[in-house]
């Protein structure tokens, strides 16, 4: 069991709340410094699209706010699957605290999704398959998150949320497929993985940026929220009480 | 791994798999009701019902858009490469409405072929351009005609 050991420790929600003090400084003044530069880049000096003009500017929110509330619905499922094999509560309390910051997400791709929608299609919305999953991922965040507060009992709570998790993760890839399955009005994925990509380079370049920095902000507001948790559910402990009462340190 | 968490990874691989395999059912039985619209091939092969409420997609075949002098209709036909469709629409199209880009067209197809548009969506590629660099390529790879390098057979 020795090679495990590791991974138990990272468990320890004691070990997480001292080690994660640090990283949670840095992360937050990268995701800030790379959002500020991201942002300005991409709104101000990114060139214009030629057909549609400044209005494209939106896909550098759009974009990279839609793959992290995507990613982030893996993070949210593993937590669970991890909590529920290895009864691993730090686990659980990220699955918890990534439920709203999804929801979030989801929310503001849907939205600047919609303000987009108006002036290149001419409509603000459409039920085609893309926007359908969209929304249907919206509404697993939302069931995830109204589900934790539907037990008295924080260890059902958890299991059940995981198992939800668990079953809605197979929408993720039919999101990601949507557009290349069925007809829609949304178009394909611009950035690609393993072609060319259909945008040019100098536009692409603060779209890829943003898209690290939405990342780094998810990880940041992930990594506070589960601080929370972490003393909410241990404040019972010795250590937790030493913290608030400033015992320690 | 110990046997205990070993069942409980099996029961976590176990709900992973089933909840796929019942969606991969679902969509497949489900097949082309997905789409949002119908390829012009299956509206002119008599799949779509006529003069029932219909979305078709293509693309704009250059030089085919033809304003009325009198009145706002305009009538334009939108291929998929395989077949041609006439639309006639009678109203404000979208700004990126075009010829060589695609639309995705709601109306109702006659008996004589025509469809009859109620809203016309022009449906956006996945291309983003700045304009001075489309001047300098101009007629190498021009992104504003995209009809011909388009598929629809997804």
């Amino acid at each position: 069991m020795a090679s495990w050991q590791w991974f138990h420790r990272l468990g320890s929600p004691k070990w997480f709340y001292e080690k994660t003090t640090r990283w949670t400084q840095v992360i937050g003044v990268l995701a800030f410094a790379m959002l500020s530069v991201g942002i300005v880049w991409g709104l101000g000096f990114a060139p214009a699209d030629l057909k549609q003009g400044n209005s494209y500017r939106i896909i550098y929110i759009h974009v990279p706010v839609a793959v992290v509330s995507m990613a982030g619905y893996y993070v949210m499922a593993i937590a669970g699957a991890v909590g529920l094999i290895w009864r691993m509560k730090l686990s659980y309390m990220v699955m918890k605290n990534a439920a709203p910051i999804g929801a979030a997400l989801t929310f503001l791709a849907l939205l600047t999704g919609a303000v987009w929608g108006k002036p290149t299609w001419g409509t603000y919305w459409v039920w085609d398959a893309r926007i359908t999953s969209m929304v249907i991922l919206l509404f697993l965040y939302l069931g995830i998150t109204a589900l934790q507060e539907a037990y008295q009992n924080q260890e059902s709570a958890d299991k059940t949320c995981a198992i939800l998790a668990l079953v809605g993760m197979v929408n993720i890839p039919i999101i990601y497929k949507s557009v290349d399955w069925w007809f829609t009005l949304h178009q394909p994925a611009t950035l690609k993985l393993t072609e060319k990509s259909s945008i040019a380079p100098e536009m692409a370049y603060p779209l890829i940026l943003m898209i690290f920095a939405v990342y780094m902000f998810y990880a940041w507001v992930l990594l506070r929220r589960t601080r929370v948790e972490v003393l909410q559910r241990e404040s019972k402990t010795q250590w937790v009480q030493d913290i608030v009462t400033g015992s320690s340190r | 791994m110990n046997p205990v968490r070993k069942r409980r990874l099996i029961f976590v691989a176990i709900i992973v798999v089933v909840s796929s395999v019942v969606t991969a059912l679902v969509g497949y039985a489900l097949g082309t009701m997905g789409d949002y619209f119908y390829s012009v091939a299956r509206v002119v092969n008599g799949e779509a019902p006529l003069n029932k409420t219909i979305r078709a997609g293509g693309c704009v075949i250059p030089g085919t858009i033809v304003n009325a002098s009198d009145k706002l209709e305009t009538t334009f036909v939108i291929t998929d490469g395989v077949e041609n469709l006439t639309v006639t629409f009678d109203g404000i199209l979208p700004d990126l409405f075009g010829e060589g880009e695609a639309a995705v067209i709601t109306g109702k197809v006659g008996d004589n072929g025509v469809m009859v548009a109620s809203k016309v969506l022009a449906k956006h590629d996945e291309t983003y351009t700045p304009k001075e660099v489309e001047d300098t390529i101009q007629g190498t790879e021009n992104h504003s005609k995209t009809c011909e390098g388009m598929t629809y057979d997804s």
